[in-house]
């Protein structure tokens, strides 16, 4: 097995992710297909941060019945705590833009981001 | 209590806004409320202010007294999240409950006909908080929080009128520039962290090696804040957001686009600061990129006929001016001659356009909303004659308008002067500009004066009257500080911007307190 591409893999699939959401959000005309493309950003990024904080050989730092081995090993879970709170502010994020969405389909009869436009000029 | 202050200015607008839910079917009591609490910070961001003036940048930690405790295990860095507020963070904190105190003023009547006022008073001061804690926190992570929260606020209150579909176009396309943009900066946040292990402003920004990867991060960083405080190439959701949010809340979401701008310096100047090689470039860029911004912006104005948006459009113009300000600082910010001879005033002239733009493009904004809570419409070639049915209203206006094509005796002249004095010394060129894009500016005022309040009084607006006093008064505010700001440019800018401007200067200050020696 290559190790190094096995130790980037992650990487390599937030790249793709971040490729993939900036086309979504980009060409796609449909609305709610862009904004499932933020979503897929959101995704690439959250998966990043939990990319970079995994340590090879740490535990979590759960004392309660923590095993023998894992003294000294324990993990800082700041990454973690990053994509928590970078997740629960996603939710928030998307249930307003659904909203507006909804809204938006309500006034203009359409998704087709090239027809939602009467600010313009 | 003064100890507390950093934690209370976010704290208390929090409490504000969770309370505010509260008064359901109680739209005076809530307005009330909403002005009680947005009065009491603009005490405390003064207060917050006098105590830095005077005994220098405040630490903050949550969660501990000082910043240099480490884990037992002897890990020795900054593990807490800390505020750290320096006069630069205390200078955007005024501008930010200030704003939103006149703005609270102002809705009091201006949205007296809208349903869920509970909720729009909520998010008013939702942002506030945002603001307040994007300006004043020392942490990356933390800076991303809030610019979240303020984005989602903000965008909320965009799309606050849903009977209009326009609202939550213009809502949905803030939103969308304003969490791609925070979670690029995410991005970067996790690009530091893996290289740093660190989410401290100050730690990083001593370790801080600029290689490779640090360069994406500041080029995401670069670009993020630039999208979010409306700089050229991303200035497209500008005039849309300012156009739909009610005129009430123009005032705050103009300074939650400052932050943006608060951001982008606190990352060049403080983050990148140690990085001598390279800032010359990053200043460049700046200035350039701030040309370009007020020029667009401007000739994009010239030919709008909407009122609020053509005042938009010279929102994103105006920015430009402080672009131009503090990239030219940060030009020279590694030449100690240069930089005492022009580049700490363009920074002055930078950090001073921020407060005077905020006050009297909500001046103009305001008046836009009295114009359309008046006649129904923003369109200016439905107006005319309104000069007699509204005095005071184009009093203001004039003040406004006066100010931001940089007459004096306004403050719109202070700042615009310095930044031709200094960018002059930099390159001729740009100056030139600067100064093609004041005089454009006042010619597009003077006809958005002759067309909405000179010309014969027109039939369908003959028992139209003045806006209600609290509108009135929240104008008034904005006008005399206008007059003030322009009559003792020199009062503000030793007790504000040049605190301020130091602060970004003696970048070392901001590092000093440690990161864990």
């Amino acid at each position: 097995m290559n190790g190094s591409l096995f130790v980037n893999f992650p990487f390599i699939v937030v790249a793709l992710l971040l490729a993939l959401g900036f086309y979504t959000i980009g060409f796609k005309r449909n609305l709610i297909k862009v904004i499932i493309g933020v979503e897929i950003l959101e995704g690439a990024v959250n998966m990043f941060i939990v990319a970079l904080g995994y340590v090879k050989g740490g535990y979590a730092p759960i004392y309660t019945q923590a095993p023998q081995e894992a003294v000294g090993k324990m993990v800082l879970p700041t990454p973690q705590a990053l994509t928590l709170t970078s997740i629960v502010i996603g939710v928030a994020v998307t249930a307003l833009m659904l909203a507006f969405a909804v809204n938006i389909y309500r006034h203009y009869g359409t998704l087709d981001v090239t027809r939602v436009r009467r600010l313009r000029g | 209590m003064i100890e507390h202050l950093p934690a209370l200015m976010v704290a208390l607008p929090l409490f504000g806004a969770f309370i505010a839910p509260l008064f359901k079917k109680h739209y005076k009591g809530v307005s009330i409320w909403a002005i009680f609490i947005t009065g009491i910070s603009v005490v405390l961001s003064l207060l917050l202010m006098k105590e830095v003036v005077t005994n220098g940048i405040i630490m903050y930690v949550f969660g501990a007294d000082k910043p240099t405790l480490v884990l037992p295990s002897g890990y020795a860095v900054p593990i807490r999240i800390m505020f750290e507020v320096d006069a630069m963070g205390a200078f955007m904190a005024i501008s930010a409950t200030l704003m939103s105190f006149v703005g609270a003023i102002y809705s009091y009547s201006h949205v007296k006909k809208d349903t869920g006022l509970e909720k729009y008073y909520a998010l008013l001061m939702l942002l506030e908080a945002g603001i307040l804690g994007m300006v004043l926190t020392g942490d990356l992570f933390n800076l991303f929080v809030f610019l979240e929260i303020a984005g989602i606020a903000g965008s909320a209150l965009v799309g606050f009128r849903n009977y209009r579909g326009e609202a939550s176009e213009a809502g949905i396309k803030y939103l969308m520039v304003s969490s791609v943009a925070s979670l690029m900066v995410l991005f970067a946040v996790g690009i530091f962290y893996g290289q740093y292990g660190n989410l401290n402003l100050a730690y990083i920004a001593k370790n801080v090696s600029f290689n490779m990867v640090d360069m994406i991060a500041l080029g995401l960083l670069f670009a993020s804040f630039a999208m979010k405080c409306g700089a050229v190439p991303m200035h497209y959701w500008v005039p849309d957001a300012y156009t739909e949010v009610p005129a009430g809340i123009n005032p705050p979401l103009l300074v939650a686009t400052y932050a943006s701008l608060y951001a982008l310096f606190r990352v060049s100047f403080t983050l990148f600061a140690n990085v001598v090689i390279d800032l010359a470039r990053v200043g460049w860029i700046m200035s350039i990129l701030g040309v370009l911004t007020m020029f667009i912006g401007v000739t994009m104005a010239l030919i709008q006929k909407d009122v609020k948006r053509l005042m938009s459009y010279h929102a994103i113009s105006q920015t430009g001016y402080m672009l131009l300000g503090v990239g030219v600082g940060l030009t020279v910010l590694h030449d100690p001659s240069k930089l005492a001879e022009f580049g700490r005033d363009a920074m002055a002239g930078g950090v001073f356009h921020i407060i005077n733009h905020i006050i009297y493009k909500s001046l103009l904004l305001m008046t836009a909303g009295a114009l359309f809570y008046v006649t129904g419409t923003r369109n200016l070639n439905e107006m005319g004659g309104l000069a007699r049915k509204m005095p005071i209203t184009t009093i203001s206006f004039m003040v406004g308008a006066a100010a931001i094509s940089g007459l004096p005796p306004f403050n719109g002249f202070a700042s615009k002067f310095l930044i031709y004095e200094t960018s002059y010394r930099l390159n001729p060129l740009l100056t030139v500009f600067a100064m093609v894009t004041s005089v454009l500016t006042l010619a597009s005022f003077v006809k958005v004066f002759a067309s909405a309040f000179l010309g014969p009084p027109l039939e369908k607006f003959e028992n139209k009257r003045e806006v209600p006093k609290p509108m009135i008064v929240a104008m008034l505010i904005l006008a005399a500080l206008c007059i003030l700001f322009g009559l003792f440019p020199n009062v503000v800018l030793d007790k504000l911007v040049y605190p301020a401007v130091d602060a970004l200067i003696n970048f070392a200050q901001y590092h000093s307190w440690g990161g864990l020696a």
